[in-house]
């Protein structure tokens, strides 16, 4: 069954080149444009891999993560957070707040690909 | 490719939202806001622009975005302070990003070496030593070699993985990508399933790997799992050919027993598909799928168990209920905190937004046609059909205005380009300047916006170089050194008005009108009021600076402000204050999509005259007019000006006008030049929707566009400009027949 990813970022760029990657690759994208878009679209359908970025108004990405991981369906779902900064600082926040992986932007598409495979499969 | 296209135009359109919000988060800060949320906003957007610029490899946006967002860090995070310096390296750093995202967009290269000084600047700011700039991709790791090794891989989950959704069967299929692999799973520590924590870890792998990759490779395979699971890679001796050792069915773990043991246990549970849980996780390992035991194995891990116990996660009227989560009061938080950047708006094609104002004028038309049919009937105001028409009135002139909105802005995007102005136009006269910007929400039609730029821009800047003193005059003046110029913005009956104004000496009135009589602009005796004075300097060729400075001197005069002003619609006019300051006030229209009209018949004909092209109207005495060659001229106040007379011009009758019934409109065209159009009657005024003409039928040389009347007949709108140049050539043309 396809596999849906949910790309939530403030970029309307940054969606769009996620949303033809993935779907490129096979995937069902859905799009969220800050935290709170993204927590209610991914409560309110089945997802099998969120893409986040972590600056975004609204609801920052790190409390859209704490948020959902809060959440009854937010469980097994797995989190990617999009950054520029590639201080581990950043990503042990964010792994606390229960992300499960990281890319580092900018990225190239294959890595993006690679990196959805990683956490949610083909 | 298309899509990249697509996605590369958008990236650029939030570019330059985001400059707007980087320069309104600096103007904020300048005026001494220290909120964190205002450093955060600017953070933002130097950081999306990074980002985007990223994924179109423009390295030079890239890297000097990068040393701008490291300062922005180091404040948001409150490393440095803020200083007046920095803030001023801050501003021409927006402004030079700014530059790099609009070459970059032109697809044109901007001059080598430009960004060195602001980022050695950026550099001392934050503390000396920026990082080095990201190159855009990192070098793709090279094998290692093509020596084979065998490596012994030994994972044990902890929870933190599976809580971070993590999922080993996933890692494990990671390893298969790398060489061969041969997994086996221990499930000795699973306990019996009352004894089962559905959160808890209890399973762990051993692989032995048959790779010419790295270490290092392989344990990239696990980097989102460092320090949620305990891995140890050992490497073997460089490999001669080897049988792989199938250890797969491994260590008396068998699935089909626990499966069993599980079922067993559960009754007859729920079948996985009908399991309202949201969880995407089958309760049975999926046989049918084309890998191997032990990836289904690994799929079994214990957190997505749905266990038996009452885990709130499992109950189906739980899930839509967000309440009690701490997720609501993040969201409240966040929503009741200032949110500037954040609206929930939708992008829409213009196209379509203009055939839905062009289908609103239709209706617009077709309401008062039949508003015509019903007064025809003879029906009285108090017929049904009467008060219906009227509440349909009401609901399309709701709905005009509402459709008109939709195509407005405010003129903010036009406004903070201005404050960049001012501080370059300031530094290049060595003038201090403060801009005081009031009512950038504003808004007007979005065509109006994008042309609002060049007669602000000339304005600001001759309000600068002329309308402000020199900082000694202004000390001597007893003012204080910084100059003000006040930009402004407000509606007032059906326009909206722009005021520049500057706290400088006003127009030195005698000086204007000398210059005004030297260059033949007016009569040695004219009379002119205070404000006639002012306006002066609209006049073609009239230029006070006696210098041209490289600012306002650009070979543009304030004519051609003028003249473009009103191409709007608009009018654009001075009012001075000799020692006090001069202000400059523009009215524009709020749409292109209807006009101000003056109707008037000629020959039975309905005629369309732009109102802001009126002056003034008057009857005609006989002896006022006199002829010169084939042209009439009109004493106005005594000065001589040509009149036209409509009818005969657009041939609608051959006979000369009855002077005695007929009615003088004073126009005002293009260098302030003045005509009279003799026309047979003023029908009044009226809001009229403009359509084209040249789509519907074609161009007609004095004839701007069309509308249709209440009683469905079309009128044509006058172009005064054209018609006055067309008719002033004729005539000389003519007159120069008759002399040859």
């Amino acid at each position: 069954m396809t596999k849906t990813i949910l790309t939530i970022d403030d970029s309307a760029s940054v969606r769009q080149m996620v949303s033809m990657t993935l779907t490129a690759a096979g995937y069902d994208v859905l799009q969220a444009e800050d935290g709170a878009d993204g927590l209610a679209k991914a409560t309110g359908n089945r997802v099998d891999a969120i893409l986040t970025d972590l600056n975004m108004p609204n609801m920052n990405g790190l409390e859209f993560i704490r948020a959902f991981r809060a959440h009854p369906s937010g469980q097994g779902v797995p989190i990617v957070f999009l950054t520029t900064e590639s201080d581990d600082g950043m990503k042990s926040e964010a792994k606390a707040a229960g992300a499960t992986g990281w890319i580092v932007k900018p990225f190239k598409q294959e890595q993006l690909v690679a990196v959805v495979k990683k956490v949610a499969g083909a | 490719m298309e899509g990249m296209d697509e996605i590369r135009d958008t990236f650029f359109q939030e570019a330059e939202e985001l400059l707007g919000e980087l320069e309104r988060g600096l103007i904020l800060i300048q005026e001494g806001d220290r909120d964190s949320e205002t450093v955060n906003a600017i953070f933002r957007a130097v950081h999306s622009i990074k980002g985007g610029a990223g994924m179109f490899e423009l390295d030079r946006l890239v890297s000097f975005a990068h040393a701008f967002e490291t300062v922005l860090d180091d404040l948001r995070s409150r490393k440095i302070g803020l200083e007046a310096n920095g803030l001023k390296t801050m501003l021409r750093s927006a402004d030079l990003l700014s530059d790099l995202v609009r070459t970059a967009r032109a697809g044109e290269e901007m001059e080598a070496g430009r960004e060195a000084v602001l980022m050695a600047e950026l550099a001392a700011l934050s503390g000396g030593v920026a990082d080095a700039a990201p190159s855009a991709f990192d070098a793709p790791e090279l094998p290692a070699g093509p020596v084979s090794r065998l490596y012994d891989i030994r994972f044990t989950p902890l929870a933190a993985l599976y809580a971070n959704a993590g999922d080993p069967a996933l890692l494990v299929r990671e390893l298969h990508r790398l060489g061969t692999a041969t997994v086996s799973c221990d499930a000795s520590h699973v306990p019996d399933l009352s004894e089962l924590d559905p959160e808890g870890a209890y399973l762990s792998w051993t692989v032995a790997l048959e790779t010419t990759e790295s270490e290092d490779t392989i344990r990239e395979v696990f980097e989102f799992v460092e320090g949620d699971c305990i891995l140890e890679v050992i490497a073997g001796e460089p490999m001669v050919v080897e049988e792989p050792a199938v250890v797969e069915e491994g260590d008396g773990f068998d699935v089909a027993a626990l499966l069993a043991r599980m079922q067993a246990e559960l009754g007859d549970g729920p079948a996985p598909e009908a399991t309202p849980s949201p969880f995407d996780m089958p309760f049975a390992p999926d046989f049918s799928a084309d890998f191997s035991n032990v990836v289904d194995l690994a799929d079994m891990r214990p957190v997505e168990t749905p266990a038996p116990s009452p885990a709130p996660a499992v109950e189906p009227v739980a899930a839509p209920v967000l309440a009690a989560s701490p997720a609501k009061t993040e969201e409240s938080k966040a929503s009741s905190a200032p949110a500037p950047a954040a609206g929930a708006t939708i992008r829409v094609d213009l196209d379509r937004l203009d055939r839905l104002v062009n289908l609103v004028g239709e209706l617009v038309i077709n309401r008062a046609m039949v508003a015509q049919r019903v007064v025809e009937a003879g029906l009285s105001n108090t017929a049904a059909v009467s008060v219906g028409l009227d509440e349909l009135e009401q609901l399309t002139r709701e709905i005009q205005d509402n459709v008109m909105a939709l195509r407005a802005q405010p003129v903010r995007s036009v406004f903070q380009r201005m404050s960049r102005l001012v501080r370059e136009v300031g530094e290049a006269v060595n003038k201090q300047v403060q801009l005081v910007v009031e009512g950038e929400g504003t808004e007007v039609d979005k065509t109006i916006v994008e042309r609002l730029t060049d007669p602000l821009t000339h304005m600001i800047r001759n309000a600068i170089d002329h309308g402000l003193e020199s900082p000694e005059k202004r000390l001597e003046a007893g003012k204080p050194l910084t100059g003000t110029v006040h930009l402004s913005a407000r509606h007032a009956s059906g326009h909206i008005v722009i005021e520049v104004s500057d706290d400088g000496g006003g127009l030195n009135r005698p000086r204007v009108r000398d210059i005004a009589v030297s260059k033949g602009l007016i009569p040695a005796d004219a009379q002119l009021s205070d404000e006639e004075t002012d306006n002066l300097i609209f006049l073609p060729g009239f230029s006070t600076a006696s210098t041209i400075s490289n600012i306002s001197g650009r070979g543009v005069g304030l004519d051609v402000v003028k003249r473009s002003v009103q191409a709007l619609g608009g009018r654009i006019s001075i009012a001075s204050r000799p020692g006090r300051g001069s202000t400059f006030t523009l009215a524009l229209p709020l749409t292109l999509a209807v006009l101000d009209g003056m109707l008037v018949t000629v020959a039975d004909q309905t005629l369309v005259l732009p109102l802001t092209s009126t002056v003034e109207t008057l009857k005609l005495k006989p002896e006022e007019i006199h002829a010169l060659g084939s042209s009439k001229l009109v004493t106005l106040r005594g000065a001589f000006t040509p009149m036209i007379d409509v009818g005969r011009h657009f041939g609608y009758r051959h006979a000369p006008a009855d002077l005695t019934k007929s009615v003088g409109l004073v126009v005002e065209t293009q260098g302030n030049t003045r005509t009279v159009l003799l026309v047979d009657e003023i029908q009044g005024q009226r809001q009229v929707v403009i359509k084209s003409l040249e789509t519907n039928y074609g161009s007609v040389p004095g004839i701007a566009a069309a509308t249709i009347l209440g009683d469905g007949r079309v009128a044509l709108i006058l172009d005064v400009d054209a018609l006055v140049s067309e008719a002033s050539a004729s005539a000389s043309d003519f007159s120069f027949a008759i002399a040859g």
